[in-house]
């Protein structure tokens, strides 16, 4: 069996890799709860509408209101998913989207084919057939999703931590060597940050024992990427020191964001002439 | 490795920026036409916000810089990498005249191997229903046709003018095109199971069309059979044959044999194929609905079973030549080049 992975990488051949983070099954099946529920929504509303076909012929209501159902039933996610590119509502609220699994723009045939796929994908019940596929499957693809070329995957509101509150205004050893700060920030790994900055965030949810022993092997890590003159880690606690270190990681950032500018028409210029070149 | 961050974004912003109005524009335009100029800058700001996310990886901090780089990349990459052939614009009129017969005529293989599994399976009901006529109670998926034919031949002639759908046509029509599309697409969908579903599928169909016309073959009624299918029958099984056809087309991109190409590529080649044959079923199945519902259960004495029998012998005339020689000249292509959607990347 593959491994498993929850994200999808694109090597692009200029060598630069970007990656999607993968939707498992149960989010998706949850979207889909949410479609037959406007699905189900649009059928009643068909069934209004053959209501009032009724008073004139009570065959035609009922052929209306038979089509009807049956083309929300099938064209409810082509339709969407098409012109919402890769999200139907349930997906929209979950953050969910189809994707091309090449990162290539999806096409109308893939929405048709993995959303006529359900058939095979729902059965017996409950989609138990594109449920066990789907964890199966290295890309988490349900069987309408391998045959269309496609994957589900999430797209999370990204926000920056709030360091400032983190931090509030302690004195950090760390600041007297900017050189050292540099290489930090250059050999920490962005996963590696963002462990710091959440076992920072619920550092009061621990118990202390598991809090002493879990910041001091962050601590001893960050150490030993780049070592800090002995001044700069005297009496200073572990936990005050992957402080010290989220701080001289995220604290120039916050600063450049606010003063990152708008493109002045200057710069915008002389990037045309670059292209000319 | 960037040194000062601070103004490498400041430097790099313009140029992200520029790329993403470029990319706003082009996503939301069906057509392309594209100045040399324009393709030239395109290309350009996508290769210098690649080079940018390259630099950025390094950095810890930079969660955010670099999720918006990668959606940046990841939007101009669709856009700069497809090499699908992008129809300049869909024609109703191309598609009926040229594309869907081609299409079908393509995979003309999986169309007879699916003809052949229900001729299979009619063959197979005819011996069933030889061996031991009991098995008609099993096998007929409705009960008006258990009974004895002769009888019923005699019952519906004696409607007159009340057909055994009467006052209920519309409806009764619009339940047997939801059923038929239902089983169309169940037989497509099932060619995931490597086509074992799908040939099911077609065989059970083929033994309630053997039995059934053995059936009456067998009490005398062949006219009146033919009379009864023909107009409707004639639309109705092809298009079942059809989608048949497209599980076929899907079980043998999924397995494979004797193909070089990965299982990706293989189901790119077929995914158009797969979308052209289904609406040509859908279409052809609200034909044969509407057919059957108001004009197949009217019998002899309101309609003489020669006009219904020469009607169902043009309908599958038409569809004949209509799937054997509309849209041929010169541009038929290859199964090789079919959907023009090889993976290479054009960079």
């Amino acid at each position: 069996m593959n491994p498993r992975t929850n994200t999808l990488k694109v090597r692009t051949p200029e060598g630069v890799v970007f990656s999607t983070r993968l939707a498992g099954p149960l989010p998706r099946f949850l979207a889909w709860g949410i479609d037959v529920f406007c699905i189900v929504a649009v059928t009643r509303i068909a069934s209004l509408l053959a209501a009032i076909l009724g008073f004139l012929s009570v065959d035609i209501a009922n052929a209306v209101f038979v089509l009807m159902s049956f083309i929300a039933s099938i064209g409810y996610a082509i339709l969407l998913e098409w012109f919402w590119r890769g999200q139907t509502l349930g997906k929209r609220i979950l953050r969910l989207r189809v994707v091309d699994i090449g990162g290539l723009r999806l096409q109308f045939s893939q929405v048709v084919i993995r959303n006529l796929l359900r058939f095979v994908d729902s059965m017996p019940l409950f989609y138990v057939v594109g449920g066990v596929t789907c964890l199966l499957n290295r890309h988490a693809q349900r069987l309408g999703d391998i045959a269309a070329n496609t994957v589900v995957v999430r797209v999370p509101h990204i926000e920056a931590p709030d360091v400032d509150q983190l931090i509030s205004g302690k004195f950090n050893s760390l600041k007297q060597y900017p050189h050292l700060e540099a290489r930090l920030r250059q050999r920490v790994a962005p996963d590696e940050a963002d462990l710091a900055v959440r076992a920072l965030l619920r550092r009061e949810q621990f118990d202390p024992l598991e809090r002493a022993s879990l910041f001091e092997e962050l601590a001893d890590h960050f150490r030993s990427l780049v070592e800090f003159p002995v001044e700069a880690s005297e009496g200073v606690t572990d936990e005050q020191y992957v402080r010290n270190v989220v701080d001289s990681l995220y604290r120039k950032r916050t600063n450049q964001t606010k003063v990152t500018p708008e493109p002045s028409t200057t710069e915008i210029k002389s990037s045309e002439q670059l292209v000319e070149k | 490795m960037v040194v000062d961050l601070e103004k490498f974004v400041v430097q790099e912003r313009p140029f992200w920026e520029k790329l993403e109005r470029l990319l706003s524009r082009v996503e939301n335009q069906r057509r392309r036409d594209w100045k040399l100029d324009e393709l030239k800058e395109f290309h350009y700001l996508y290769e210098r916000a690649s080079a940018g996310l390259a630099r950025i990886t390094t950095f810890s901090a930079e969660r955010e810089l670099r999720a918006y780089l990668e959606l940046l990349i990841a939007r101009a990459y669709a856009e700069i990498h497809e090499t699908r052939k992008k129809p300049v614009r869909f024609s109703l009129i191309q598609f009926f005249a040229r594309t869907l017969p081609q299409t079908f005529r393509r995979r003309l293989g999986a169309f007879s191997l699916s003809a052949g599994m229900v001729f299979l399976g009619a063959i197979f009901g005819a011996v069933l229903l030889v061996i031991d006529p009991q098995v008609k109670e099993i096998i007929m998926p409705f009960s008006h046709l258990v009974g004895d034919p002769s009888e019923r031949v005699a019952q519906e002639e004696a409607m007159g003018r009340n057909s055994p759908v009467s006052g209920f046509q519309s409806s009764f029509a619009a339940q047997l095109m939801q059923n038929n599309i239902r089983v169309s697409i169940l037989a497509m969908a099932l060619g995931m199971t490597f086509g074992v579903g799908t040939l099911i599928v077609l065989f059970y169909n083929g033994i309630i069309l053997g039995s059934v016309a053995l059936d009456y073959v067998a009490a005398g009624e062949t006219t009146f059979l033919l009379a009864w299918l023909l107009p409707h029958g004639a639309v109705e099984i092809p298009a079942i044959l059809i989608g048949g056809q497209a599980g076929l087309v899907l079980a043998r991109a999924l397995i494979g044999w004797g193909d070089r190409d990965s299982l990706q590529q293989r189901m790119r080649k077929v995914g158009k194929d797969l979308m052209t044959l289904m609406v040509a079923v859908a279409v052809m199945l609200i034909w044969a609905g509407v057919i059957e519902s108001f004009f197949s259960q009217y019998h002899e004495p309101v309609l003489p079973y020669g006009v219904k029998i020469t009607f169902g012998v043009v309908e599958l005339a038409a569809l004949t030549f209509y799937l054997a020689r509309v849209g041929r000249g010169g541009q038929e292509r290859p199964i090789e080049s079919s959907a023009g959607d090889q993976e290479q990347s054009t960079s």
